[in-house]
């Protein structure tokens, strides 16, 4: 029976040796987003000179570091199936903190900045404390966190842009290793941080299974607290960091930097293959979708497209990545359900009836 | 029963990507008939039901409804067609009153607005017919598990099903629960409504099937009449193998008590409950869904909190604030609910397995060490798997259970509860979990067993400790052991007796 059925699949499915399609189906997740990202730049290549210079290509990375370095915090959020609304305020506080420290109390460099980061990472303490011991769920915690935290960066720092920074402070943002400039780096660092966590720790395989299934994850004897507060306060450290790098790169403290910055960091996720409910999403897409939705707005600039039929695009370009996403997953659940089926009738087997009620409808949802 | 077949399926194959699910299957159903189709999952019933409610498109063959070829638009053409299923996790809308759910989808309107008199009556109506004596403006969420299955049925009936299609019906019923569902059964019959019984029960099957088919393999193996149905031959014809001992108990030696529970206590919840289990030994829980037995597990294991009580593992008082401190004690807890709270469905085999310890020194997973964890248990306990980074959602719920059983054992967790181990599972993999059972026990660890199917407790077990409302009481030994008594120490007839 079984080399029956062995044939038949084999007559059917390219053979690929198990573990490589596993993989590959982890991988498969952000080639949607991948594809859409290569054709935009093959495009843009053709249709405007200027934009396959270095020059060009710098800026874009330039542009897109504040954005990927918030969206990486966010995707560590959004794997626990949580979400971190506050991120935009807090790097608009952090922002102002940090220029406050430097520019009003004289503080150096490099501690300005950190004030920055400890900002964010407070503010993620306070997130996660609502979250794991007030028990509020995170779009109302950081929803409230949000406010919360524009409304103290005014009351700190006035209306004001704060001015009267130490010229060093320009090079944080401004300043270039070789080439590359220094926004770049932090992306690059940060990045290969993060894709450890994720790899090789505790925190990110407790940051999945928490998103995957919470009780799951606590009847295994995770301590889950523990770990949704280290992603939030991890989330908001990377927002303050993205704030000083903001006002690096503009010379100054504006307390209203980063309104908006968090549906850029959570569309990033989304584009990469992030799913809103938790367990699915890696650092890859989420610097891919970053990237995409920069070197549209790159596009739309060189080609005078106006900044409307960009939000418009971009849109519209979530909309697709996640239905793409949904039609793909929803085929590998069909498939799956019945290749085990066919596979374990000569091994155990289960699960069809409770996967098509259940587990079909979660998986379809799933990436909602 | 008339002659005349109300459905028929005539040589209908479908084909996913890479798998064919069912190939050239033909079988018929009369007015008035129960039809069982009997099979191991991945067998094709559920296939074969998506296909009758319009929910899959078949690749080949037809389906004839009362002589008319089907056509295939939604399911809402289905219901139209006078099918309906009774899906096992019912389709109702929770937030949403008996008589609104009974009218979902065909509110009746008056310019624009709900009437809600006549929504009220039909319900009552419909409530009547499935024998349900519930207030219509109830919310459904407030119903118990039974009673919502009645008003999924009541919704099959406010379409004017002609054949209404259960799936699993009885998987969360009690026994009295089921031959009241049975006594509902036979009544649609005699409205000359069919049915076709999707069950893993065979004894159910057995009981109200007029015919059964089986399927194995996405192919009809042969259609039985009533008079010729019995257990082991549906068995032997859904495994296509006979499947000798079904509850492969092992004779070991019991040691010494590991685990030592007294008067705990959870209120409103659990009363007092005492009990202990020894090293080699499968310690039985029974009673009645919602007794208390799950909860007492998770009450010993911290999965919930207990105001009194002592908990001692070895001779040594346990206080425990949550499940970590249960873990990390050598208690393993398999819970009743596989995807709800056993398992990282998106997680892959391995991440699983050492989900509850990984391999490693402060924060860094040692991914070497864990492979070795990994597969080392597969091996140990056969888990069937293309490999380790298979997210464990595709694979069948018998080697999802292994890999549940992989991760306690990947915490050198002494005492084991199974919560339910053998739910959704087929007879294969049951004969196979519980020899595992039998093998944990022989090599020392103390096992407890909760199972609402009375022959698993008295043929694996071998104590059994009867809960009833919240509270422990009875415990039987194994030559005490009798269907009757602990149905009756479980259900409170027994102290009215005596």
């Amino acid at each position: 029976m079984s080399t029956n059925i062995g044939a038949l699949r084999g007559a059917v499915t390219p053979r690929l040796p198990e573990p490589v399609r596993d993989r590959l189906s982890d991988v498969v997740s952000q080639l949607a987003a991948a594809g859409g990202l290569i054709v935009v730049f093959i495009a843009l290549s053709f249709a405007s000179p200027y934009f396959l210079t270095s020059n060009n290509l710098f800026n874009i990375g330039v542009q897109v570091s504040i954005v990927a370095i918030v969206a990486m915090g966010q995707t560590l959020v959004i794997l626990t199936a949580g979400i971190d609304l506050s991120v935009g305020s807090v790097a608009g506080l952090g922002g102002i903190l940090g220029t406050m420290a430097m520019a009003k109390a004289g503080f150096p460099m490099v501690p300005g900045i950190c004030i920055g980061i400890l900002t964010g990472a407070a503010i993620g303490i306070v997130n996660g404390l609502l979250i794991t011991q007030m028990r509020l769920p995170p779009f109302i915690a950081t929803l409230g966190m949000l406010g919360v935290a524009r409304g103290l960066t005014f009351i700190v720092g006035g209306e004001n842009a704060v001015y009267g920074l130490p010229a060093s402070f320009r090079l944080f943002g401004e300043g270039q290793i070789g080439p590359i400039p220094m926004p770049i780096l932090y992306v690059i660092v940060i990045a290969v941080a993060i894709y450890l966590i994720l790899s090789r720790t505790r925190l990110g395989r407790y940051a999945y299974a928490i998103g995957s299934n919470e009780q799951a994850a606590r009847i295994s004897g995770i301590p889950i607290n523990r770990y949704k507060l280290a992603v939030y306060v991890i989330s908001g450290a990377l927002a303050g960091f993205g704030g000083m790098i903001a006002a690096s790169l503009v010379h100054s403290g504006q307390p209203n930097y980063g309104v908006g910055l968090e549906l850029n960091a959570i569309a990033a996720c989304v584009i990469g293959g992030a799913s809103l409910f938790g367990g699915v999403g890696t650092i890859g897409g989420t610097l891919i979708g970053a990237l995409l939705m920069a070197v549209i707005t790159n596009g739309a600039v060189l080609l005078n497209i106006t900044q409307y039929y960009q939000q418009v695009i971009i849109g519209v370009i979530i909309w697709v990545a996640v239905w793409w996403d949904q039609v793909r997953r929803r085929r590998l659940a069909a498939a799956t359900e019945q290749a085990h089926g066919r596979r374990s009738a000569d091994a155990d087997s289960d699960g069809e009836a409770q996967s098509n009620g259940g587990g079909g409808r979660r998986r379809a949802s799933a990436t909602a | 029963m008339a002659d005349e077949s109300l459905v028929e399926i005539r040589g209908v194959s479908k084909r996913f990507p890479g798998v064919q699910a069912l190939d050239d299957v033909s079988l018929d159903i009369r007015p008035g008939e129960v039809h069982a189709v009997a099979g191991e999952n991945g067998a094709g019933k559920s296939t074969l039901m998506k296909l009758l409610s319009q929910l899959e498109k078949p690749s080949d063959g037809t389906i004839v409804v009362e002589g008319e070829p089907m056509r295939f638009r939604s399911p809402r053409h289905a219901q139209r067609l006078g099918i309906a299923m009774v899906h096992q996790e019912f389709a109702l809308a929770p937030h949403l009153t008996v008589a609104e759910n009974l009218a979902l989808g065909r509110e009746r309107t008056h310019v624009g607005l709900i009437v809600r008199g006549s929504e009220k009556r039909n319900a009552r109506e419909l409530l009547e017919r499935v024998g349900l004596k519930v207030d219509p403006s109830r919310k459904v969420s407030a119903l118990s598990v039974a009673e919502q299955q009645r008003v999924e049925i009541a919704k099959a009936l406010a379409v004017d099903a002609k054949l209404v299609i259960m799936d699993e019906p009885t998987a969360t019923l009690t026994e009295g629960e089921i031959d009241d569902l049975f006594g509902l059964i036979e009544q649609l019959k005699s409205e000359g409504i069919a049915i076709f019984y999707i069950s893993h029960r065979l004894e159910e099957v057995v009981r109200i099937a007029d015919r059964v088919t089986v399927m194995r393999d996405g192919e009809v193996v042969e259609t039985l009449n009533k008079g010729d149905v019995d257990e082991s031959r549906l068995i032997t014809l859904m495994v296509g193998r006979e499947i000798d001992n079904l509850y492969p108990k092992q004779e070991c030696e019991i040691g010494d008590p590991i685990l030592r529970v007294e008067g705990v206590t959870r209120p409103g919840v659990l009363r007092d409950c005492s009990f202990e289990v020894r090293s080699g030994e499968i310690l039985g829980f029974a009673g009645v869904v919602g007794a208390g037995r799950t909860e007492l597990a998770r009450a010993v294991f911290a999965a919930d909190p207990i105001s009194a009580g002592r908990i001692e593992l070895d001779g040594k008082e346990l206080s425990l604030k949550s499940p970590r401190g249960a873990v990390a004690a050598g208690i393993g807890y398999l819970t009743e609910d596989r995807k709800g709270e056993g398992l990282a469905m998106q997680l892959s085999v391995q991440q699983n397995i050492t989900l509850a310890r990984i391999p490693g020194s402060g924060i860094w997973i040692d991914r070497r060490a864990e492979r070795r964890s990994a597969e080392r248990r597969t091996e140990e306990l056969d888990i069937r798997t293309p490999s380790l980074h298979r997210a464990v959602e595709a694979l069948s719920g018998g080697t999802q259970q292994k890999v549940v059983v992989a991760k306690w054992l990947e915490t050198e967790a002494r005492v084991l509860f199974f919560d339910e181990p053998t739910r959704g599972i087929d007879v294969g993999a049951k004969a196979e979990m519980f020899k595992l059972m039998g093998e944990l026990a022989s090599r020392g660890h103390a096992i407890v067993l909760i199972s609402s199917y009375l022959p698993e407790l008295t043929n694996m077990c071998d104590r059994i400790i009867v809960v009833r409302d919240g509270q422990t009481v009875g415990e039987l030994s194994r030559e005490e052991f009798d269907e009757e008594r602990i149905m009756a120490l479980a259900s409170g007839a027994e102290r009215e007796a005596a």
